[in-house]
């Protein structure tokens, strides 16, 4: 048998080890910066589409993340998506007339929430709800409108007498 | 009929009493007040028979299991242009699955079976008895420092097994293949959270711990005192265990999913 001296100064390096990986899994793998959570303030906001948003989701002002998105809800009454975005309390000075809109980094990407800063002297707090809002754009919809209008542009030209089902097919297309 | 009704009946009663002495068995080793200063050479020395002797094989195989998950991964994100994804690929399975789950297996292999052996060992040659006789708790002076080194040697494992798979991974896409360095860290940094990811992970790891060692425990305790006794109690021991660390894989992960 070993003497205990030995085994205890063995076991302390594998400790020493242990927390060395947990470190390195943290700030390396993980890309740990704060280890307890930045407070933030809650601001609401409504949408009629929010397309691929998810808890989670980045908040930014002109491309720097600000906050993320803690909350998704259904309004029951309008069946408007209610979003809710923790924002950073270093940004507490948000124009309180700024609009936000989803939008999606890449073609193909994940879904984030802009918000463009407008000129008002008050600014957002915790509640306050964001009135300008734009909806996400929906890469299936999109598509299928844009086929929708090449296959009435394709009838357009071989007859002229239903050019007024056209005209509704592409109203109906642009709504 | 009858007689298949009444072995139904006495298998599921045999059963139970199996899994109700268990459960007290580890009633007993959580809960009798541990003499801490007495009692903790021998936990020290468990740790090291169950952890430190362990490094060895989980170092080896995680460094390997890194490799040859980059080496997959490269190939097969590759084909979609996606092989920058490669770090986020490997870290996510290694921290949240891999990790835990193999080294749980390879510590039921290597600490499990051993502490199972020791203890049918002990019982065979009637050194519990003598304990006893001395009015010495086995339970206390033997089981406890057991189950308390395998407990607090799984998390420490996984975190080393967890370390050395992506570094391996590192080594084979970044080195070997061409991968650049960069971009497999922060792709890596940007979607692995170490909440959700990591710390669960370990959360998961303690909970294999404890099923392992508790069935490793369990099993060499209450072995039939014989040489083929010992041998079966070892097989089953391993085997149960990581049936056990499966099963238990699944549930838990279902519960981190699932919003918890």
């Amino acid at each position: 048998m070993l003497p205990q001296r030995y085994i205890e100064t063995l076991v302390g390096l594998f400790l020493l080890f242990a927390i060395l990986a947990l470190t390195v899994l943290a700030f390396k793998v993980s890309g740990l910066t704060n280890l307890f959570p930045a407070k933030t303030y809650l601001v609401t906001a409504e949408f009629d589409e929010i397309g691929g948003l998810k808890v989670r989701s980045a908040v930014k002002i002109g491309g720097v993340q600000v906050g993320e998105v803690s909350k998704i809800a259904l309004d029951p009454v309008t069946y408007r998506a209610v979003v809710t975005l923790a924002i950073d309390d270093r940004y507490n000075d948000i124009p309180d007339d700024s609009s936000a809109g989803i939008f999606t980094s890449g073609l193909l990407g994940d879904n984030y929430i802009a918000i463009t800063p407008m000129y008002n002297k008050t600014f957002l707090k915790n509640g306050s709800q964001i009135e300008m809002t734009r909806s996400a754009m929906v890469l299936e919809k999109l598509i299928g409108q844009f086929l929708y209008k090449i296959g009435n542009s394709g009838n357009d030209s071989n007859a002229n007498s239903n050019a007024n089902s056209n005209e509704k097919g592409d109203k109906h297309a642009n709504q | 009929m009858m007689n298949q009704l009444v072995w139904l009946g006495q298998s599921g009663i045999e059963n139970l009493r199996q899994l109700g002495k268990t459960g007290l068995l580890l009633f007993h080793v959580v809960f009798s007040p541990p003499h801490w200063r007495k009692n903790f050479p021998l936990v020290v020395q468990q740790v090291y028979a169950e952890g430190v002797l362990s490094l060895l094989i989980i170092i080896v195989s995680s460094l390997f299991i890194g490799m040859v998950l980059a080496l997959q991964g490269y190939h097969t994100l590759a084909k979609f242009g996606a092989s920058q994804q490669l770090g986020p690929l490997v870290a996510l399975s290694v921290a949240r699955e891999l990790g835990p789950v193999v080294t749980a297996i390879l510590f039921a292999g290597r600490a499990g079976s051993a502490v199972t052996a020791e203890i049918g060992l002990m019982k065979a040659t009637e050194q519990l008895s003598s304990m006893e006789m001395m009015a010495v708790d086995p339970l206390r002076r033997v089981i406890s420092p057991r189950f308390w080194g395998g407990f607090i040697s799984m998390p420490l494992l996984t975190m080393i097994f967890n370390m050395t798979a992506i570094y391996g991974a590192y080594l084979v896409g970044v080195k070997w293949l061409g991968v650049d360095g960069g971009v497999f860290w922060s792709n890596m940094q940007s979607s692995v959270e170490f909440h959700a990811d990591i710390v669960n992970g370990i959360l998961k790891s303690m909970v294999f711990g404890v099923a392992v060692i508790w069935i490793a425990v369990a099993q060499g305790y209450f072995a039939v005192p014989t040489a083929a006794g010992i041998a079966s109690a070892t097989t089953r021991s391993v085997v149960y265990a990581s049936l056990t660390v499966l099963g238990l894989d699944f549930v838990l992960t279902a519960m981190m999913i699932g919003e918890w």
